[in-house]
């Protein structure tokens, strides 16, 4: 029973690097850049939740709106400010300004709210009516398999997203002309499509679905600190890469594999599992190096 | 006749090259106008100068009695001027009418679904591969959606660089057929071609261009019985 146990758990934390690679995806997909400050954007979010709901008492949907808004406007403001005047430059510009955003915003966390972490309130837990006793979740089997609610709550909302999501760019207007910006900024421009707006769009959605990751990471871990959203970035930029950069299936498959594989290597050795998560990309890279789900890209000459 | 396009003393450079050397020409109402010329000649720079994707480094461009010099490149198509571009750039990921709804984004949804129709009407072969990916269709099919796609906006003026590009001899013929048709149907054209022969039989007017500066201009017919114009376009 400890497998389904495992394959509950895993699938949730594979949620939540799936909605994080959402937005490296579609970032890379459309502005042909990796967004390395995409984690940290994680952890402003995370951040703004937590004092929302503890310092000024708001409720958990409320902070978690709040949170989605602000990281919104974080992400439009930096891709402005810092990756919009690097739009011709070349991209190893462009990646080393994001790893500096990424520390700018790491430390500017470190500055603001301090190095000691921050216990992350749990919204998932109910009291029993009848016994007054408090549930943090299901319990199956007699006991021998528990599902937490917050891991439930994590999968139910990937599944949406993907859904959303998926809708979105295949069905709406704006969506059919992020897919055309991302195939042919020149051509898509002569359509009236307006590219720079169209990059703003991408930014905002993946910086919204980062607050919503921010939420549920700090809701399974219930710890937070400046750097809370580094290891999961970088982990979830491997599954985008694993499951075929700019490919948003590619990103629900390739975070839900990671979180399964990163859970099942835990419970052999906790001290190796990291090191496994990456053996795996580098074994898939080598014999698929488009990721599982990628298209090969032929370059135009 | 009213003009539609009027090209003034237009200069283009790239970096230091100088491709486009006080070039004037006009457009008027009903015409099909050609720039011919060899490769190099500044043909196709001009027509990405008029749709804004190049800066001029001097000159003016007037549409509809509008200058374009200061509209940004993705509102152009708002005024009602549409580019096939050179090699097709179609959409080759998504269906072929997706790209077709694409070329109507500017548009309102209800206004541009007759459009379509119209489309599909003059093109049987997009509506039998409305669904399938743009990038599966063969070459000539390709350039038929890339003419309907710019037809989607509804243009004044539609500009087209090297149709015939790439094409089977059997298919160029094709194409200028479409071409006569659209503009017996109104539609004003702006036609850029290395295929003098045949850009010139349809065209009412052509201009000739070498290294960037404009040669010799008169009517289609006229251009093709010139001499000069035979001994170095036409291959006699």
């Amino acid at each position: 029973m400890s497998v389904l146990n495992n394959l509950i758990n895993g699938i949730s934390l594979g949620s939540v690097y799936a909605i994080i690679a959402l937005g490296y995806t579609m970032v890379y997909g459309i502005a042909k850049m990796l967004n390395f400050a995409h984690g940290d954007i994680i952890m402003v979010g995370a951040y703004v939740c937590f004092f929302a709901t503890q310092s000024f008492g708001l409720p958990p949907l409320a902070g978690l709106l709040l949170a989605m808004v602000v990281c919104t406007v974080l992400g439009i403001v930096i891709e402005r400010l810092a990756y919009k005047p690097l739009r011709q430059a070349p991209s190893l510009a462009v990646l080393i300004t994001a790893i500096g955003v990424s520390y700018l915003l790491q430390n500017s966390a470190l500055l603001l709210w301090k190095a000691d972490p921050k216990v992350f309130p749990s919204f998932f837990e109910f009291s029993d009516p009848v016994t007054g006793q408090v549930k943090t979740g299901l319990t199956l089997f007699d006991g021998q398999v528990s599902i937490p609610y917050v891991a439930l709550f994590t999968i139910v909302v990937c599944l949406v997203i993907m859904v959303a999501l998926t809708l979105f760019t295949s069905k709406t207007k704006m969506g059919k002309a992020m897919r055309a910006c991302s195939e042919d900024k020149g051509a898509a421009t002569l359509m009236g499509i307006d590219v720079n707006f169209t990059i703003s769009m991408t930014f905002a959605i993946g910086s919204a679905l980062a607050a919503v990751a921010g939420l549920l990471l700090c809701s399974s871990y219930r710890s937070l600190m400046p750097t809370t959203g580094s290891l999961p970035g970088i982990k979830a930029f491997t599954a985008a890469v694993f499951g075929g950069i700019g490919s948003i299936p590619g990103a629900f498959l390739g975070g839900i594999l990671l979180g399964i594989i990163e859970i099942f290597a835990k419970t052999i050795n906790t001290d190796i599992s990291d090191a496994v998560v990456f053996t795996v990309l580098i074994v898939v890279l080598l014999v698929k190096p488009s990721g599982l789900l990628g298209k090969v890209v032929h370059e135009k000459v | 006749m009213c003009t539609v396009l009027t090209v003034n003393d237009l200069n283009v450079y790239y970096g230091a090259i100088h491709a486009v050397k006080n070039v004037s020409f006009e457009v008027r109402e009903g015409e099909v106008v050609t720039l011919i010329g060899a490769n190099g000649a500044g043909k196709s720079t001009i027509l990405k100068t008029v749709a804004g994707q190049l800066p001029a480094r001097s000159g003016t461009v007037d549409f509809l009695g509008q200058p374009l010099g200061s509209i940004p490149p993705h509102k152009i198509v708002t005024r009602g001027l549409a580019l096939v571009p050179e090699g097709r750039q179609i959409f080759q990921q998504l269906s072929v009418e997706e790209n077709l709804e694409m070329g109507a984004f500017t548009r309102p949804k209800g206004e541009s679904s007759g459009s379509m129709d119209e489309i599909y009407a003059r093109f049987p072969r997009l509506y039998e591969r409305r669904r399938q990916i743009a990038g599966t269709l063969s070459g000539g099919e390709q350039q038929m959606l890339a003419i309907g796609r710019a037809l989607m906006s509804k243009p004044k003026l539609l500009m087209l660089d090297e149709p015939s590009m790439g094409l089977a001899p059997i298919l160029v013929g094709q194409i200028f057929e479409i071409i006569r048709e659209l503009n017996q149907n109104g539609t004003t054209i702006l036609l850029v071609e290395q295929n003098a022969q045949m850009a010139l039989s349809v065209a009412h007017r052509g201009y000739v261009l070498e290294t960037g500066k404009v040669l010799l201009t008169g009517t289609g017919e006229d251009l093709l019985k010139d001499e000069s114009v035979k001994r170095a376009y036409l291959g006699g």
